[in-house]
């Protein structure tokens, strides 16, 4: 450790939607690395020491050395040209840059879509159908006495979730931490969350829904036939013992995972969780969460709703913001190959979408932004190098409950932040189109 | 002979910490071309530890080396695997209208592969 060390504390780790601001974080200012940080669970403190400077060049362009500046104009030319082009990601990066990846959007007629699509997009369309009966995290850890989790794995991908907010912590009304609470996770594995657990409930894959409707029958006196057990791998004696807690706890809640939305039903298996939760209420209080995967992806819903008045998979060609999931998703408009350029901010869609929208990835020119060297910026035509938000950038991320927390950086990067670029990428688009590129048909102002 | 499992995408710790420090390492590409498969299963395909198996979807296919997992932890005909790149190959760009691809319990071929280096 070099001799110019320097404390943040409260900093906050952006690695997923747990946004944890209880870092104290150990610096070296010499070498720009963190040395150490406390309070940080296995994967925060993976996430803070590999984000060190790494010397990459600021920008490619068809893998050769660029400038910044020089990369803005080659994306800003891609983009001003583009018939059909799409903008992807967002989860991994401020409020601030989201804002004006949606202005970009909205001025080149494209599409704007974040990795909500590909994780609680389903959830986002239940929610539009069935509502949602929320609370936030400092609720959840100061009321809950029966925290069920649905189709996740917390241990491995969120893991203070069950000490911070929802298994161990003391809180205001749960006096004696996990003794006040019970616990139950619902999967069709064991996983490392499966031991947090009082009870465990196996479902059979590709049965989730049938057991949701299941015990809304139950909760609502209707009769479940005992058949239920062989469909679903689950008997009716522990959906009535799993009824009759729910309708006894005060304070309920479901923190639920992809298991329900990347599986057969998709946004009918949130919808039936969270039509379970409101029926719930005519007995006693419930909530349900749907659990976040990166650290701001709560923070692009957030931002592309408050822009568009819809979350995720909005399209302006018309001038005006359409939302059709399906339509104006990434995956399907790389599948169908109709999008023609892709800006990709703070996102890896070469590393896990369907093989068929990578290969459409390759057919098309791509600009990313993003710290690090992923299969993506490997297939970019633009490729910049960006800072880490949250460790060099400040600004604004949203919590998985929609809370905002201020990020508290630990040192300065060589590299510009993605509003940076971004923000220079706007202004010159808007100078190439001379504004707001209007859809073909749209009536010309008069002339006054 | 291949046989039909199921096989649940999903994330590990592991692959967290390795993709923290680069996706493009070799310590990410072995997380995600291990496939958790239950030990009966691996005893009557013939596979042990480490022993490559074929997945095949009408998406596409990938080779992956087989980890074993005791049956109270992953029941038979259940495979587990981290997403990236090959997990990829396997998922169908359809998305029945909203916009989310299927990537838990597909429906795959596995199918053992024999190289001559041994398993
Ligand atoms: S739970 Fe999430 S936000 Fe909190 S320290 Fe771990 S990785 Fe970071």
């Amino acid at each position: 450790m070099g001799e110019n060390l320097k404390v943040v504390r409260d900093a906050t780790c952006t690695f997923c939607g747990c946004v944890c601001d209880d870092m104290h974080l150990t610096v070296d200012l010499d070498q720009k690395r963190i040395m150490k940080a406390e309070n940080a669970c296995i994967l925060g403190k993976a996430w803070f020491r590999e984000h060190g400077i790494e010397e990459r060049p600021l920008a490619l362009i068809g893998g050769r050395t660029a400038t910044t500046e020089e990369a803005v104009e080659a994306a800003a030319q891609i983009l001003a040209q583009a018939r059909f082009p799409l903008i992807y990601g967002l989860s991994d990066t401020t409020c601030e840059a989201q804002r004006v990846a949606v202005a970009i959007a909205d001025m080149i007629g494209g599409t704007v879509d974040t990795t909500t699509s590909v994780c609680h997009g389903p959830s986002g369309i239940a929610f539009e159908g069935v509502g949602e009966s929320t609370a936030s995290l400092g609720e959840i850890k100061n009321r809950a006495d029966l925290v069920v989790f649905w189709g996740g794995n917390p241990a491995e991908a969120h893991p203070r979730l069950f000490s911070r907010y929802a298994v161990t912590p003391k809180g205001m009304f749960i006096p004696n931490g996990r003794k006040d609470r019970t616990v139950v996770l619902v999967d069709v594995r064991r996983t490392p969350s499966t031991p947090a657990a009082d009870i465990f409930i196996q479902v059979k894959p590709r049965s989730d829904f049938e057991v949701l409707w299941a015990l809304r029958a139950l909760v609502k006196g209707r009769k479940v036939d005992p058949s239920i057990e062989r469909r679903t791998g689950v008997s009716l004696a522990v959906l009535e013992d799993l009824v009759a807690r729910m309708k006894s706890c005060r304070f309920g809640v479901f923190l639920f995972g992809m298991g329900l939305t990347m599986n057969r039903g998709r946004h009918f298996n949130s919808g039936a969780l969270l039509a379970l939760a409101t029926d719930l209420n005519e007995f006693t209080h419930w909530v349900a969460k749907p659990v976040r995967g990166h650290g701001n992806v709560t923070g692009a819903d957030n931002v592309v709703s408050w822009q568009t008045g819809f979350p995720f998979g909005v399209n302006f060609s018309r001038g005006y913001p359409r939302f059709n999931p399906g339509e104006f998703t990434s995956v399907d408009l790389l599948t169908r190959r109709e999008a023609d350029a892709a800006l990709i901010i703070a996102s890896d869609p070469a590393d896990n979408f369907p093989k068929a929208a990578i290969e459409h990835l390759r057919r098309i020119p791509v600009i990313t932004l993003d710290p690090k060297a992923t299969p993506t910026t490997q297939l970019a035509q633009v490729a910049f190098t960006t800072a880490t938000y949250g460790i060099n950038v400040s600004g604004t991320v949203y919590r998985m409950d929609d809370v905002p927390i201020t990020l508290r950086p630990a040192f300065e990067s060589p590299y510009p932040s993605d509003e940076q670029v971004l923000t220079a990428i706007r202004d010159r688009v808007r100078a190439l189109l001379g504004g707001n590129r209007l859809p073909a048909g749209a009536p010309v102002a008069a002339a006054s | 002979m291949a046989e039909i499992m199921t096989l649940i995408g999903g994330r590990s710790s592991k692959q967290g910490t390795t993709l923290c420090a680069s996706k493009l390492g070799a310590a990410y590409a072995e997380i995600s071309s291990t496939l958790e498969m239950n030990v009966e299963d691996m005893a009557r395909l013939g596979l042990s530890n480490n022993s490559k198996v074929r997945l095949r979807t009408p998406a596409g296919e990938a080779i992956l080396r087989c980890k074993g997992r005791e049956t109270k932890d992953l029941p038979p005909g259940i495979l587990f695997m981290t997403y990236g790149p090959l997990s990829s190959q396997l998922m169908a760009g359809d998305t029945a209208g909203s916009g989310m691809p299927i990537s838990k319990n597909l429906d795959v071929e596995v199918e053992p592969v024999r190289d001559e280096n041994g398993p």
